[in-house]
């Protein structure tokens, strides 16, 4: 069996974001990049698997500028044997991501593509089951943990009311939940390995698609400051302040 | 259980200006030697803050293209003010009456820690190895007591030493030479000090405290490299303190504060002492309507000659500040650093080729412009212990007067830690609270610098004894850790009517002040997990 993973080069998480002047966007300018967490899990999961002998090889993809080699690298220091780079400067949306990745499906024939359940950067959350929808294939999201049996996947998933296990046949794609597991570090010895590992670049031009952007985003703002608490002497002061000033009861 | 070893010829400990130098001047010197650089901080840059009005003299002997190559060196000092402050008041001191040293027409303001990315980017294109998110953690030895290498800290080991699921096993590195690059009090740097006795004979170390804060301001109040440095208020006489706001680009202000570790008042906050000064009209009338977006502080060097340890010994090289060669009276030591890391460099080459003994880097680092310097340098920071005035005074004699050459040595009589009054014999200080818009509090301030350790693992601040805090500490001093740690990691909280200590260590930005300030030398900073501490940006 063989397994995609796609990972993506986010905003560290401990980062506290800072949006631009001029309201365009966020400012990623001096600013610690890292791996997408949940991709992180996604990439544990495939190695995980690899190891109980139920793989056989593990390809890791990104879609992004340059730089965006660093977060396949880092999977190939955990255990990813391959990385394909597929280049594209500036904003892509997630339509454009599933396309791409549907064209390096076909290229690469996997039986099972992990990801991520959402970026911690827009939050999309679509991706994966955009190109489930591309490849017409059982899509398992939010997934918690995950089980091989033979030809089908057993996915437990988060849902409101509480934990969800469904079957779903392979091919699939999966998106993984930051619960999935707890991704191992990278070893010295490994990091210098990867970096002898193949990773492929391709033009994301050269795979026929238009990552022109199809969203037009206006503004962005900071969310408005919590005003400071104001203490109450009673519950009556309460329920008449939530009720005539708060207005929410 | 046995580790895998790796061989190298030189194994670099630390990612700043000093370290990276050394690794970039041994690749020139030979493209051949194996070099390997470890560094505790996510990425190259991220536990790097400096003021920084940058001297270009040492870049310019490692990389002399440094423009062509796009050298993140690009705002040029324009206009220069000192000032003494008062309360309220404030009297411009003419620039033509200060030192030389203090001089800075022809430096740059810069990000130190884009600086080192960008070194690094060099190092890495000459072969280094560079491995970010590696703290070494232990110095490993030969039979013969030398300095083998180190070895990188195990990760994946939960609060109670156990191994967790995550668990990875550190390396053991071997080299030729090992190069330590810690920068101010090292914690392998502080071992080495220790066990080679290389402090003999030198007047106990001096530190300071350093605080940055970056300010994005209005287009109006913004003046593209001006350089203004400030002494007097809100600190007393007998306080060695000061501050610096560089105007660099991007409508940026860098805005910062010093304050000398061997302050007496044990109720004195240098968080706080900083806060207050930005509310001095003079800084507030230029900040007001801007926008703090970066905090960050670290511990520095102000010890100079008389305190300068000797740097080498079998096996090792003490580089930059983590021996301590940073030029208090110029308020520099990136250049110093560097230099002394390219002397390190040039020294580590002979060696490895015609075998020459690594003690020839004392002789090297003599007769270099950096020693040159701090000995000019080197009555200043001493003086001050006659209190601001006097220090001013005799700065202004011997500075401008004999430029450095007066025939004799001030020494610096006592380490910090032994600096501190009673608490009961000293003045509660009261500070204002903060307004959250000049002044803020120190949880608003972490929250900035991107701080974060992995929650489950030991506590990396240690403490040799576990009731001094309360037992002697709390009674004596008022506890000092709740001050002078610059976010909070230390606090005394009542608990079914007992103090207890408590250590927050995740909020842990690397400082190294308790370390160096505990009035029993109780705390002990290890590394923690490796990636952990900051994440600064352009600091």
């Amino acid at each position: 069996m063989k397994i995609l993973v796609a990972v993506k080069r986010v905003i560290d998480y401990n980062v506290q974001v800072r949006v631009k002047e001029d309201g365009t966007g966020v400012v990623t300018e001096n600013v610690k990049m890292s791996t997408n967490p949940p991709d992180d899990n996604a990439v544990e999961e495939a190695v995980k698997i690899k190891e109980a002998g139920k793989a056989n090889e593990i390809v890791a993809v990104t879609v992004g500028e340059d730089k965006a080699q660093e977060t396949v690298r880092k999977a190939l220091a955990v255990g990813v044997d391959r990385g394909i780079h597929v280049k594209v400067d500036g904003i892509i949306e997630p339509l454009a991501v599933s396309k791409i990745l549907q064209k390096i499906v076909d290229k690469e024939k996997p039986d099972l593509v992990f990801m991520g359940k959402q970026a911690i950067d827009d939050d999309c959350n679509q991706t994966g089951q955009m190109l489930a929808a591309h490849l017409n294939w059982p899509q398992a999201t939010f997934a918690s943990k995950v089980e091989v049996k033979d030809k089908l996947l057993e996915v437990t998933r988060e849902v409101d009311e509480g934990l969800e296990t469904i079957e779903v046949n392979i091919p699939a794609i999966v998106t993984c939940d930051l619960r999935l597991n707890e991704p191992r570090y990278a070893s010295l010895p490994n990091i210098m390995k990867a970096k002898k590992k193949p990773l492929e670049q391709i033009n994301a031009a050269d795979l026929g698609i238009d990552t022109k952007q199809r969203i037009e985003q206006i503004k962005v703002e900071e969310p408005p400051k919590r005003k400071a608490g104001i203490k109450v002497s009673s519950v009556a002061e309460l329920v008449q302040k939530l009720k005539n000033e708060a207005k929410v009861i | 259980m046995s580790r895998e070893t790796m061989e190298y010829d030189v194994v670099i400990v630390g990612g700043g200006p000093s370290g990276l130098s050394t690794a970039i001047k041994l690749k020139q010197l030979n493209s051949n030697l194996n070099v390997c650089l470890l560094e505790k901080a996510s990425e190259i840059g991220a536990h790097i803050i400096s003021g920084n009005v940058f001297e270009t003299k040492a870049l310019d002997e490692l990389l002399p293209n440094w423009k062509e190559l796009n050298a993140p060196v690009k705002t040029k000092v324009s206009k220069e003010k000192f000032l003494f402050l008062g309360k309220k008041q404030s009297l411009s001191w003419p620039t033509w009456l200060l030192p030389s040293v203090q001089k800075n027409h022809n430096n740059y303001i810069i990000s130190l820690a884009n600086l080192c990315r960008w070194l690094a980017e060099q190092a890495e294109g000459l072969g280094v190895e560079i491995f970010p998110g590696f703290p070494a953690s232990e110095i490993l030895y030969n039979e013969d007591g030398s300095v083998k290498g180190v070895a990188t800290q195990d990760m994946g080991i939960d609060k109670a030493g156990n191994k967790k699921d995550s668990f990875e096993s550190g390396i053991d590195l071997h080299a030729k030479v090992t190069v330590f690059a810690e920068g101010c009090r090292g914690h392998l740097g502080k071992q080495l000090i220790k066990k080679f006795n290389l402090d003999k004979g030198k007047s106990p170390q001096q530190y300071g405290i350093g605080f940055k804060e970056i300010w994005e301001v209005d287009e109006k109040k913004h003046q593209e490299g001006l350089v203004m440095h400030t002494v007097g208020w809100p600190m007393s006489n007998d306080t060695y303190g000061g501050s610096f706001m560089y105007h660099a680009e991007n409508k940026q202000i860098f805005l910062g504060y010093v304050i000398g570790l061997d302050y007496k008042n044990p109720h004195l906050s240098p968080f706080d002492e900083f806060q207050r000064f930005k509310t001095h009209p003079q800084i507030k009338k230029i900040i007001e309507g801007g926008k703090r977006i970066s905090y960050g502080a670290r511990a520095l060097i102000e010890g100079g000659i008389q305190s300068l340890p000797k740097m080498y010994m079998p096996g090792a090289l003490l580089v930059g500040c983590d021996a301590g060669t940073l030029n208090m009276p110029k308020i520099k030591g990136s250049h110093t650093a560097m230099k002394s890391g390219m002397i390190a460099a040039e020294t580590i080459f002979e060696h490895i080729k015609d075998k020459k003994t690594l003690s020839s880097y004392e002789e090297k680092f003599k007769n270099s412009w950096v020693y040159k310097e701090l000995y000019i340098a080197r009555n200043v920071k001493p003086s001050f212990n006659w209190g601001l005035i006097l220090g001013i005074l005799f700065t202004g004699l011997d500075q401008i007067l004999f430029r450095g050459k007066l025939p004799f040595t001030l020494k610096h009589k006592h380490a910090d830690h032994q600096t501190l009054l009673p608490a009961n014999k000293t003045k509660k200080i009261e500070y204002p609270k903060p307004d959250n818009i000049i002044t803020f509090d120190k949880t608003s301030s972490v929250y900035l610098t991107g701080t974060n350790h992995v929650e489950n693992q030991p506590v990396h601040l240690q403490l040799k004894d576990t009731n001094l805090p309360i037992n002697y500490t709390l009674e004596k001093f008022d506890e000092p850790a709740q001050r002078y740690c610059p976010v909070g990691v230390y606090e005394v909280q009542i608990e079914k009517n007992l103090p207890k200590f408590i250590i927050n260590s995740q909020n842990c930005i690397h400082c190294k002040t308790c370390d160096i300030k505990e009035p029993s030398q109780n705390i002990t900073w290890v590394t923690p997990e490796g990636g952990g501490g900051p994440k600064y940006g352009n600091m």
